[in-house]
């Protein structure tokens, strides 16, 4: 049983003064749901930079590795095929398919990454405490078992920062 | 966001042991170029040639700028702010690059085959509509006077705004960005047709005026951002964090990207189509100037694109702008490799002392007019009411 106690805001500047006030009271934040991305909430979370950036290369290289060898085996190998005169293995011509294999298997594997690291990949069971975070309301969720304060105590200091309509949930995940 | 503790803003004086130093730098390229013409003896065609490149990279440099303002001017774009008026002070030079063309006008004959009109052959002559003498001077003049007009006028705009805030000069700063993006637009293309694509006369590419333009700009760039670091490091644009920098090294990459993009759609389908009046530019280019022909692509599309791909490379000044210098030297290359072949020809074209030193005079007396325009004005514009987005914005 997992015991999270949480709180909405209506506005993200509202949200980031909260965090910023729980932190100083020493309570560790478990997460915090926007609607959109908040300027300054990464810095303040102390989150990690994200991975995205070095998946997109490698899934990059190996699109422009595979596209490129592809297109020289078919034309050397494969079906040699003979376009006015020009050598088979034409460097030149396995640009433009090897920039777009290069930028989809790229986009791809980001897409992919991304989902599946949100927990948003097909088969996966969103844990949305509350449907208002998907319109236009700021969450702060706070976890018992990282904090020393009692349950209450959590509540009592999410409802001294502004939140709105403070909760107490039980869930099994 | 990280605080940082901004110093004191240094106020800009162009001072003595600058002048020195610009002074010794004109005096190299004077020399270099008193010793080709008297000591080595070159070939005329060959000194033309390079008074005509280096007028080139003169105007590139503040045409590029201007026309990096005034976008950003017209997309409503607040980050530019702090250093503003390096961009500004580097359009006021245009006027001057003016002077340095027509000082290479006695060497059009040398340059440019169209101009010997009682010798042209059919294809030349049925170009005479476009290409002749007079038309070619009107253009010259109408480029020259309007382009020298938007950055004066641009200019005077945004230092009033200084003295007497008012919106209404923010809206006049954006309608008459969009008239120069207007004319730019158009101007672009057909300058590099005047200027750069007529030396091989015979030879055209629809797309070579946004080649050329994309590499100015790249240049541009290039030197709006070593401009910037300095002017930081001494404290003259305290206010240009890393975040300016990091957003200048995005467009570095990008565009060196689309630099890299315009020259394979150029050279892919004149490839492709192997039509002999269209592969002699690149049938002489890269027979004759093998070595030059690939170092163009490494320095100007490899180089950049792994260099500059990271993160952390962007934010980090003297990386940035090593990075700068040498793409800026990569697109002086590009633009040897396009006069050179062919107003020189390659039995006489060669990189010695008067390519190496005429530069430094050009450069010397670019960054003097820049100076001189840069301390005319305040640093950072004041009372700008973007202002203060450009110093708290971050990227993501």
């Amino acid at each position: 049983m997992k015991n999270i106690i949480y709180g909405h805001f209506t506005d993200d500047h509202d949200l980031l003064e909260a965090v910023k006030a729980l932190q100083e009271k020493g309570i560790h934040i478990a997460d915090v749901r926007t609607p959109f991305p908040v300027h300054g909430l990464d810095t303040v979370l102390k989150l990690r930079r994200s991975h995205l950036p070095k998946v997109a290369f490698i899934a990059g290289v190996i699109g422009a590795v595979l596209m490129f060898s592809f297109q020289y085996w078919v034309f050397t190998e494969g079906w040699p095929l003979n376009f006015g005169g020009k050598p088979y293995s034409s460097i030149l011509s396995f640009i433009p398919a090897t920039f777009e294999i290069t930028v989809l298997f790229a986009a791809f594997a980001m897409g992919i990454a991304f989902l599946l690291r949100s927990n948003l990949g097909p088969g996966s069971i969103p844990d949305i405490l509350d449907e208002e975070v998907t319109n236009d309301h700021f969450q702060i969720i706070l976890s018992e078992k990282d904090n020393t304060l009692s349950e209450t105590e959590l509540a009592e200091a999410l409802e001294a920062t502004g939140a709105l309509d403070v909760k107490q949930v039980n869930t099994k995940k | 966001m990280e605080k940082q503790n901004i110093p004191e803003p240094v106020p800009f004086k162009f001072g003595k042991k600058l002048k020195t130093y610009l002074g010794i730098a004109a005096g190299i390229g004077l020399l270099a170029l008193l010793i080709a013409v008297f000591v080595q003896q070159l070939p005329s065609e060959r000194i033309w040639a390079n008074l005509w490149m280096n007028a080139l990279m003169f105007l590139f440099l503040g045409l590029g700028a201007l026309f990096f303002w005034t976008v950003n001017t017209l997309g409503e774009s607040t980050w530019q702010i702090n250093f503003q008026r390096v961009m500004e002070s580097m359009g006021l030079t245009i006027p001057f690059a003016a002077i340095f063309f027509v000082l290479a006008f006695p060497g059009l004959k040398d340059l440019f085959e169209w101009t010997h009109t009682e010798h042209l052959d059919r294809i030349l002559q049925e170009k005479t509509p476009y290409l002749n003498m007079p038309f070619w001077m009107v253009r010259f003049a109408v480029y020259f006077i309007l382009w020298s007009f938007f950055a004066w006028y641009l200019r005077k705009i945004s230092v009033k705004n200084d003295f007497e805030p008012h919106d209404k000069y923010l809206g006049r700063l954006r309608a008459t960005s969009g008239w120069f993006i207007v004319f730019f637009a158009i101007s672009s293309s057909t300058a590099a047709w005047d200027w750069l694509m007529s030396i091989d006369a015979h030879w055209f590419s629809t797309l070579y005026g946004w080649y050329i333009f994309s590499g100015m700009f790249v240049a541009a760039i290039a030197v709006i951002i070593l401009i910037t670091i300095a002017f930081k490091k001494f404290n003259i644009l305290p206010n240009v964090n890393k975040e300016h920098l990091h957003d200048l090294g995005k467009y570095l990459f990008g565009f060196s990207i689309f630099w890299a993009y315009l020259w394979l759609s150029q050279y892919l389908l004149i490839w492709y189509s192997n039509i002999p009046e269209e592969t002699v530019y690149y049938v002489e280019r890269v027979n004759n100037y093998k070595t030059l022909f690939y170092m163009n692509l490494i320095i100007n599309f490899v180089v950049p694109f792994f260099a500059l791909m990271t993160r952390g490379s962007k934010r980090q000044p003297l990386y940035l702008a090593i990075v700068s210098l040498v793409v800026l030297l990569g697109h002086y290359l590009d633009l040897y490799l396009a006069i050179m072949p062919g107003a020189v020809g390659h039995e006489n074209a060669s990189i010695g002392l008067l390519e190496i030193g005429l530069p430094f005079f050009y450069l010397a007396v670019f960054l003097t007019l820049f100076f001189i325009s840069f301390g005319k004005a305040k640093p950072v514009p004041e009372n700008h009411p973007y202002a203060i987005e450009s110093s708290s914005y971050e990227n993501i």
